[in-house]
């Protein structure tokens, strides 16, 4: 459905069903078109496309950390004796492959990303004075960055004869 | 209360709740876990003094806990993928939900044994 090419001079467009009732009670979700769809007259947006960007990083970046993290509590909490295993030494052993650290790193990136930005999604929901919700994502975005350089420090840096 | 609010939620607004209170709580976890990891740079010593109190009964069950938060958040974030990209999705939304509930409950029983089992054993004192 191309919704640029429209000239229709209602900007609305119809509900999906045929006719018949597309949604009830038990299924209150119909898909409904955009309130207002760009037609030729539209002027263009002036503004970015930062929250379509962050909307799709958010389903993209799920999709990965599905394995990623499942991959994760498999490897630490259920095989091989489960978390009674870890240790400095089970550390040691997995960062000597470059493919955990590619993984384990990945999966710092990606997780702290992800978790941030949906953080930033609630801070706007519920913090509403500006001073608020400006000091709330200060603290989000400091604790963020602080936090995926140190991971990503510790990964690359780590020492196995540290002793 | 704000007048008005007639709309008391279905299933489609509670796994919208759990999905944004185990986002937010894995998030938390996250934070701390990068911390607790990083002990690696200090010291063997210090690092396995933390993970050791990853391995007591109590934490056994938060970690238990943790597991139940981040399965219920990644299936259902498949479910809101499937929502937005698949054109039946929000007519399945409902279904796609139980079906997630239902894979929930059958991978949270299977993690009872290799997540919980050691702790009970030590509280059994066997
Ligand atoms: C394991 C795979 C994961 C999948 C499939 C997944 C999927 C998703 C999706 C699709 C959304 C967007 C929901 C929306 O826009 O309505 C979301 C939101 C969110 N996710 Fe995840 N996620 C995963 C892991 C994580 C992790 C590891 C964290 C924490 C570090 C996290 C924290 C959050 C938060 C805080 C939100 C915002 C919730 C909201 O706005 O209500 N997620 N997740």
């Amino acid at each position: 459905m191309s919704t640029t090419e429209k000239t229709a001079a209602s900007g609305i467009g119809p509900i999906e069903g045929d006719g018949e009732l597309a949604y009830s009670v038990d299924n209150p979700a119909p898909y409904i078109e955009a309130p207002r769809q760009r037609t030729k007259k539209t002027p263009k947006s002036t503004r970015g496309n930062f929250e379509m960007a962050a909307w799709l990083f958010m389903r993209l970046s799920g999709i990965v950390l599905v394995v990623l993290v499942i991959g994760h509590l498999l490897i630490q909490l259920v095989l091989d004796g489960g978390v009674s295993k870890i240790g400095f030494a089970f550390v040691a052993g997995r960062w000597a492959s470059p493919f955990w650290q590619t993984w384990d790193l990945a999966m710092l990136w990606l997780a702290m990303l992800h978790g941030a930005n949906g953080l930033r999604t609630v801070i706007n929901d519920y913090a509403e004075r500006p001073n608020t919700r400006l000091w709330l994502k200060g603290l989000l975005y400091t604790a963020t960055v602080f936090t995926i350089l140190l991971g990503t420090l510790v990964i690359f840096t780590f020492d196995p004869n540290i002793r | 209360m704000p007048a008005g609010t007639l709309y008391r939620g279905r299933e489609g607004m509670w796994s919208w709740v759990a999905h944004r209170v185990t986002g937010v709580l894995i998030f938390f976890f996250l934070f701390v876990h990068v911390l607790d990891t990083a002990l690696v740079r200090v010291s063997p010593e210090a690092y396995d003094e933390v993970v050791a109190t990853y391995k007591t009964p109590i934490v056994a069950l938060l970690e238990y806990g943790l597991v139940a938060a981040i399965l219920f958040h990644a299936l259902n974030g498949l479910r809101v993928i499937a929502v937005d990209f698949w054109s039946k999705g929000p007519r399945y939304q409902k279904q796609m939900l139980w079906t997630v509930v239902g894979v929930w409950v059958v991978l949270m029983v299977g993690a009872l044994y290799p997540i919980l089992g050691h702790a009970v054993r030590e509280v059994l004192g066997s």
